[in-house]
């Protein structure tokens, strides 16, 4: 038998559902395997006391008839979530000591629904980069390595802890949130499937905000069949969110099983970008031969505005992440250097208290709201976003699903790409339109890399179309048969 | 013609005004909060995560404020923009939680309106509305509580504004202190603003500028924060004479902002320690663009009471008043449902307005009180005038009884009877009276009979005297006529 910590949500849960262990036993295992995974650096603060009251009142729930949808289930949670009396840091110096008196609305409905909180993960400070780097936390590091190669890798990023504690079995499955990529590049680079929702489909309340038009809440898991049953419990509308949207959730779980057949999948021709590796255009032809098999259609759709998709995104985020962090001034919570008149108090909390990307995008998004560039810069982009949008909307009238690379590269070593920002922003580069539309984005494992490192696809969907993105999705895991595991895993 | 000029060593100057005036919206919750917007309350006693920026958290629109301000609009006969944009202006201050106050820029809820206002020389004006957007208030800095610490209150955080911003369509402090009255009024008939302006509930900025008959507009001062109508016609006066004399004497105007002195009376500029501000506005993006259907509205525009210059119209028209009136009687709502009250219990209109205005106004000036405090109701004023009407008193007579119901608060009917004023109509007693009258004073009756017709009003008075003032003037007239010959 598979180590309790071997098995996914699904098979965890009919464990559970059978007697066979105890949510309690699960727990304590996956408490341990936190505490062996602990140098890769995942979580920022495990609750180990908190996550075994949390099983032994979703035992008592079970034996009383009572079980939730992921009743007994232990996860990680970004540590981006606001949790109600455990410390809650966005990876950055300037959260010192905070510890929010409320729950974000999604972790709300993951508890109510029966889940157990092992901790709360690592990420890029303010969810701001690509390879878990930045957290003040310290980087995050990837249970993989390449083959013959025994330097770290990066996990991605920005929801780097969530994919290194679910691919190293230190989770059964995380939070993650994705603005620009942060779910489905580092799931990509670590080997498991990560979600990010149409936005509107989560609600944002009490997830600390890096850019409020394109942050969006998801699932990280080990499959695609996890991902329907986390995405069903985490999706829903919030009053308390407008931008939430209020439409039903439908049974994810249920869709998975019904058919792709004649189903139109679009490729879309502006994503052969320049430089490509060989080895992602490979795995992306066999995901188009896959999906053939399983009786799709592949159409060759445009989406002509994806050169600009990058850019635009490099300054929308900042822009709006610019005014969402200027509420860290170390008046009322949090890190507080003093000075000696209120602007030296600011000056001195906030130099102290951010690191050096989230002062860059601080500063470019300040340039870019800027009176005399404003136009040029900000407005501007928000009318290539439009045109971003409109171009998947017109694609959509051609096929109902598109399949992508997820990233243009397996993982790198930790401290490669560092002194290059640009660089490193481009492994952002097919998940960033995904976000500027508000679309549904899925990252599967699909194969290894020539280093034995895992690459991933993404099944980019319409808006509110989530059923579809995971019944292709799950087409394209039973093909891959993705069965490779990283060099480190906990619980064995 | 209200305007003020200046004569300068130069020439005339004329000065040009358009006032921005923040009005409390009257709601009981804030704009995207559910705490609290009383005032009055114990410090940060009403502070939602919200407006405290608690990491994470959301704003969520009032739906009550939007129709206020819809209300408002449409109250200012404005136009109602069917979307309007929340935008963010940024700027770091520590009693300014989120770093950026949440308001409207360039789409703002309500576009332009016209404000009718009353001048004191009975004239009216029309003023332009240039716009009313929704914002958020800040909290309040409290710079005296602590030798070298600033507290923080923020109960005020995140309460809803409206901003009204006037055209430049003013011309003197008397014209800038008419419009807001106006305004004032017309708020709070709508119910959308309490008007307040010692708690702060209204506020106004006035920008100032002067400039030759015929020129462009000179470079204009931003006076802020003039929390009285009085002190905002002082500011006015001050700013333009200032800057009249600064222009004569080879200086020019700097655009800026300055503050109002009330106890010396003079403006001064605020210390500029403050950078010149770059406020970077841009749509928020945690809320959706604001669109309001047309029967929400509609909704609202049937809801809308009778304003100031639709009554003042109908009490000129069906109570046959005059402007000035009827313009002092719908000055504030509450006078104008007290006078109408008045009208239906005497069944006189213009006895009604006459009372209300100089006699009762009278009174509650004297004594400091509000109209809700009149020691006399509507009821008994009104039919006390009754009694005028139906000669059960005589008007004379009438200003004793109303001074005694003031007073002792009983009706007048009881006043009457206890004190035995009842008007005397009995042809009988006041012939009596008339004739005692001619017979003690038979040299003045010569003197009248030979042409010195003055004479008529001495034996008026001396037998209203007589009587105590309870003859019937009219009767007293007419019978000592036919004595009299």
């Amino acid at each position: 038998m598979t180590s309790l910590t071997g098995l996914t949500m699904a098979a965890a849960l009919d464990g559970l559902a059978k007697k066979e262990f105890s949510s309690a036993e699960l727990t304590a295992a996956y408490v341990k395997a936190m505490e062996q995974a602990r140098h890769l650096n995942a979580y920022v603060t495990e609750t180990p006391d908190q996550a075994l009251a949390m099983a032994q009142a979703s035992d008592a729930r079970r034996a009383k008839g009572e079980a939730g949808a992921m009743d007994g289930v232990p996860l990680g949670v970004k540590d981006l979530y606001c949790t109600k009396g455990v410390l809650t840091t966005a990876g950055s110096h300037i959260l010192d000591g905070f510890t929010p008196t409320y729950e974000s609305t999604v972790t709300q409905k993951l508890w109510d629904a029966g889940a157990v909180m092992l901790g709360k993960t690592n990420l890029d400070e303010f969810a701001m980069g690509s390879a878990n780097i930045t957290s003040y936390y310290g980087k995050v590091e990837s249970p993989w390595r390449k083959a013959g190669d025994n330097r770290p890798l990066v996990p991605g990023g920005s929801s780097g802890g969530s994919a290194a504690a679910v691919a190293a079995h230190a989770a059964i499955a995380a939070t993650g949130t994705d603005t620009g990529g942060s779910i489905r590049q580092p799931a990509a680079y670590t080997g498991i499937v990560g979600l990010k929702p149409t936005y509107g489909r989560c609600s944002r309340w009490g997830i600390i905000a890096y850019a409020s038009s394109l942050d969006q809440a998801g699932p990280m898991t080990r499959d695609v069949t996890d991902a329907a049953i986390m995405m069903g419990v985490m999706a829903g509308f919030d009053a308390k969110d407008s931008t939430s949207v209020d439409i039903a959730v439908p049974d994810y779980r249920a869709a998975l099983e019904g058919s792709v057949k004649g189903l139109r999948v679009g490729i879309p021709k502006e994503y052969r970008v320049e430089g490509m590796p060989a080895e992602i255009e490979q795995q992306w032809q066999q995901g188009i031969e896959w999906l053939k098999a399983a009786g799709m259609e592949p159409v060759e759709v445009s989406l002509p505005h994806t050169q600009h998709a990058l850019a635009t995104y490099y300054i929308i985020a900042p822009a709006e992440a610019s005014s969402n962090l200027a509420r860290y001034d170390g008046v009322r919570y949090g890190l507080r250097v003093e000075g000696d008149s209120l602007d030296k108090l600011y000056e001195n909390s906030r130099a102290a208290g951010f690191g050096a990307e989230v002062k860059l995008r601080v500063l470019i998004g300040t340039y870019v709201l800027s009176a005399g560039y404003y136009d040029a810069y900000y407005l501007k982009a928000q009318k290539i976003r439009t045109l971003i949008a409109e171009d998947f909307r017109k694609a959509y009238e051609q096929c109902d699903v598109i399949l992508t690379p997820t990233s243009p590269s397996a993982a790198f070593a930790i401290g490669e790409k560092m002194d290059d920002p640009v660089a490193m922003y481009m492994q952002d580069v097919f998940t960033v339109p995904a976000n500027l539309a508000g679309i549904p984005g899925l990252a599967v494992p699909a194969g290894l890399s020539a280093d034995g490192l895992p690459l991933g696809l993404q099944v980019l969907g319409k808006a509110f179309d989530e059923e579809t993105v995971l019944k292709v999705g799950r087409v394209i895991e039973k093909a891959a048969a993705f069965s490779a595991r990283p060099s480190f895993l906990a619980g064995e | 013609m209200s305007g003020l000029l200046i004569e300068g060593s130069t020439g005339t100057w004329e000065v040009v005004i358009g006032l921005e005036v923040h009005a409390q919206v009257t709601s009981n919750a804030k704009l995207f909060s559910g705490a609290s917007a009383e005032y009055g309350a114990e410090p940060n006693s009403q502070v939602s995560l919200v407006d405290a920026a608690m990491p994470g958290m959301l704003p969520v629109i009032n739906k009550v404020c939007v129709d206020q301000a819809i209300k408002t609009g449409l109250g200012l006969n404005a136009v109602i923009n069917r979307t309007s944009v929340f935008a963010r202006k940024n700027y770091f201050y520590a009693d300014l939680p989120q770093g950026y106050q949440i308001s409207q820029y360039e789409k703002p809820i309500v576009g332009e309106g016209v404000v009718l206002v009353d001048l004191p020389d009975g004239s009216t004006k029309e003023v332009g509305i240039e716009r009313l957007h929704l914002e958020q208030d800040a909290g309040k800095s409290l710079h005296d509580q602590h030798p070298t610490r600033s507290y923080i209150d923020l109960n005020r955080s995140g309460v809803a504004l409206m901003e009204i911003v006037s055209r430049p369509d003013l011309r003197s402090g008397d014209e800038a202190a008419a419009y807001l009255t106006k305004l004032r009024a017309i708020l709070r008939y709508l119910g959308t603003c309490d008007g307040n302006m010692e708690e702060g509930s209204m506020r106004c900025d006035a920008n100032v500028s002067v400039r030759k008959a015929g020129d462009p507009l000179g470079t204009r001062c931003e006076i802020k924060n003039v929390n009285s109508i009085r002190f905002v016609k002082q500011a006015i006066e001050y700013e333009a004479r200032r800057q009249v004399e600064l222009i004569e004497e080879g200086g020019t105007i700097n655009q800026e902002t300055r503050l109002f002195d009330s106890r010396q009376g003079v403006t001064r500029s605020m210390r500029s320690k403050e950078h010149a501000h770059d406020y970077r506005y841009f749509p928020d993006p945690d809320l959706l663009p604001l669109v309001l259907t047309e029967e929400r509205i509609e909704t609202i525009r049937q809801s809308l009471p009778e304003l100031p210059d639709a009554k003042k119209q109908r009490f000129m028209e069906a109570y046959g008043l005059s402007a000035y009136d009827a313009g002092v009687l719908v000055a504030e709502q509450e006078t104008s449902g007290f006078y109408e009250q008045v009208v239906t219990a005497s069944g006189d209109a213009k006895l009604a307005a006459n009372w209300v205005i100089t006699e009762l106004f009278g009174q509650l000036n004297a004594a400091g009180k509000s109209i809700g405090d009149s020691p006399v109701s509507a009821e008994a004023l009104g039919k006390m005038i009754g009694l005028i009407k139906d000669g059960t008193i005589s008007g004379r007579i009438a200003k004793d009884v109303f001074a005694e119901m003031v007073a002792s608060g009983k009706d007048a009917e009881i006043i009457i009877e206890e004190k035995g004023l009842r008007q005397v109509s009995d042809t009988g007693a006041i012939e009596k009276v008339i004739d005692d009258v001619i017979a003690a004073n038979q040299d003045k009756v010569a003197e009248y009979k030979s042409g010195k017709d003055k004479l008529f009003g001495f034996f008026v008075g001396q037998v209203m005297k007589a009587s105590q003032g309870k003859a019937n003037p009219g009767m007293v007239n007419d019978l000592l006529k036919a004595k009299l010959g």
